[in-house]
């Protein structure tokens, strides 16, 4: 039962930490990007290349693999998203346009991955070393994984509600056009968000490959847990995520614990909808207008 | 009727009478090409006839799919194939009523993400039974069903699928969908049932994807959750009718046909890089045709007929 609930934590910290960045991408930039889970499976194949090809211990790989994350968002956001951001007439339409330039791009991503890579399951062995906490057994990668989780998603949170900038971030969030009348360059604040965003996942896919395996086409079913988090903890929510993100985790370990390990989709799911039915918004979420 | 429309209509029916007999005179390849050609026009544009008035995105045709075709695997060796695909229609049926009243109430996003992850769901679910119970994985079906009879179903699916598109264009259904596509908020205002009308739509179009799989399913003769439940089906599909535009009732076949004639090409030639090109025209069509090769067509006649006064606005 402990060690369920345990499992059920770390998994829960790691599904929050997978869906910041993306709470990130669509709540303030309002890019639904379906590419999500591939970005976060290219970030694990370059761990994975970088600590078997060069001995580089993924901790310190973060540092290469994370600013490239952001990078490339930004490129990306600046390249291909913004004609889409220009010619959307609202936000809807935008939503639309973003969720089909993103689903082609997820296959763009899986295409490069499986060419690169071909469609076999990857896996490294980082300090899978066994340590016992309160009586029970577990690996230490997935400790310092959610040690670091944890850590990401706080300086997040800081940053966020701290900062001047961090307000500016949020106040896009709440309502682009108002953000405009005082002086939030609204374009940049987006991009910034949006390759944040990149980073994060980044990140989340350096620590995730520590201790799952991963091929290059299982980038599918993190966007969908990633997606499911956002919606149900309300989207811009960070403490939304995170509550979202544990009840989610827990749920699945408690239904692979008890029921069966077969289920824990279909749990995922009754859950999401449990939740969507009682608040449309998600948990923390603000109803529209 | 005006003698346009009379001439319209004899002419679909002579070229409805030249599909049909095609079994007889095409070689094994071009009837297999056909099949491939017209599994996809159904697909194109039973998927439009849903997400084109509505706009809400669906990702879950292989979901439905998938469905139609281990319906067939399950049940084709037991049961009369008539009884099988009408079994699969309520199956089908059923399964869109349940994601569509629970999902479709809500939001256009929340049905996305619902649709993204139905496919999956669906297919974890389909594990878990034929490991548990059945102790099977992987089927194979035995039907007494040949080429021919999947192509001639096929035409009479197609056949129906537009008759029932333009069914609904003329209906007060369709009218109600795309005052609903334009504007929700003014949908309910003006007294219709959003919901309602949203669901039925959902259910008739996932009927006949279901029924596609169902009658595609004899032609692989094994079949396991992976192959049915193929996630590249629903990608083509919406990248079929958005190059033909789904906004018309026709205009889903329209990138049909061009598209399954790529894929077959790119399939054969590069097998491998295959998913990085599709993805490549993907972008290319969101970005370069909105509106779809329908759209385009739409406005360059327009701009024909009159003379450029003032600018369009385009809707």
């Amino acid at each position: 039962m402990t060690n369920a609930i345990f499992t059920g934590l770390m998994l829960g910290g790691m599904y929050a930490l997978i869906a910041m960045g993306l709470t990130l991408q669509y709540g303030v930039a309002r890019i639904m990007n379906l590419s999500y889970g591939e970005f976060l499976v290219a970030a694990s194949f370059a761990s994975y290349w970088l600590f078997t090809g060069w001995a580089l211990n993924p901790l310190l790989g973060l540092a290469i693999v994370v600013p490239i994350g952001f990078g490339v968002s930004m490129i990306l956001y600046r390249v291909l998203l913004t004609p889409l951001v220009r010619r959307a007439p609202t936000r809807d339409a935008l939503e639309v346009d973003s969720l089909l330039a993103t689903f082609g791009m997820m296959f763009i991503v899986q295409g490069i991955m499986l060419t690169m890579f071909g469609g076999a399951y990857f896996s490294y062995s980082f300090l899978s070393i066994p340590v016992t906490v309160f009586g029970e057994t577990l690996a230490l990668n997935r400790l310092i994984a959610f040690g670091l989780a944890v850590l990401f998603g706080l300086a997040l949170y800081l940053a966020l509600t701290r900062t001047r900038f961090g307000t500016a971030i949020r106040a896009v969030a709440v309502d682009p056009s108002a953000a405009r009348l005082v002086a939030i360059d609204v374009t940049s604040v987006s991009a910034f968000a949006f390759a944040l965003g990149g980073g994060m996942v980044a990140a989340a896919g350096v620590l995730v490959s520590m201790f799952l395996t991963f091929s290059a086409s299982s980038g599918v079913i993190f966007t969908m847990k990633a997606l499911m988090v956002v919606v149900m903890g309300g989207v811009g929510n960070l403490l939304g995520c995170l509550v979202a993100g544990l009840a989610l985790g827990l749920s699945e370990s408690l239904v692979a614990t008890f029921v069966d390990p077969g289920l824990t989709l279909a749990v995922n799911f009754a859950l999401f909808l449990g939740v969507l039915l009682v608040k449309p918004a998600g948990l923390f979420g603000r109803a529209q207008r | 009727m005006s003698p346009t429309q009379i001439a319209a209509l004899a002419a679909g029916g002579a070229g409805l009478v030249v599909l049909a007999l095609l079994p007889f005179y095409a070689d094994a390849y071009y009837l297999s090409l056909a099949i491939s050609l017209l599994q996809f026009t159904v697909l194109a544009t039973a998927w439009g006839l849903f997400s084109g008035p509505t706009r809400y995105v669906s990702l879950a045709t292989t979901a439905f799919f998938g469905v139609g075709a281990y319906t067939v695997a399950v049940l084709g060796e037991v049961l009369a194939w008539p009884l099988v695909l009408l079994i699969a229609t309520a199956i089908g049926a059923l399964m869109a009523m349940i994601v569509g009243i629970s999902t479709l109430r809500l939001s256009g996003l929340h049905f996305v993400i619902f649709t993204f992850g139905l496919a999956e769901l669906v297919r974890q679910l389909v594990i878990w039974y034929e490991v548990n119970k059945t102790r099977v994985l992987g089927r194979y079906v035995f039907v007494d069903i040949t080429q021919n009879d999947i192509y001639w179903q096929l035409l009479a699916l197609a056949v129906a699928v537009f008759a029932i598109g333009w069914l609904i264009a003329r209906s007060r259904l369709g009218f109600a969908l795309r005052i609903i596509g334009e504007d929700e908020t003014v949908a309910k205002h003006c007294g219709i049932n959003v919901t309602l009308a949203k669901v039925t739509l959902f259910a008739i179009s996932a009927v006949f994807i279901t029924l596609v799989g169902a009658i595609m399913a004899p032609r692989w003769t094994y079949i396991e959750p992976s192959i049915a439940f193929n996630p590249t089906i629903s990608f083509q599909v919406v990248i079929m009718a958005l190059l033909g535009g789904a906004h018309r009732l026709w205009g889903p076949a329209v990138g049909a046909i061009p598209l399954t004639l790529l894929f077959e090409f790119l399939s054969a030639r590069f097998p491998s890089t295959s998913t990085l090109i599709i993805g490549i025209v993907f972008l290319l069509i969101v970005y370069a045709l909105p509106q779809g090769v329908t759209g385009l067509w739409e406005r360059v006649s327009r701009r024909k007929s009159e003379p450029p006064v003032a600018p369009q606005v385009q809707t």
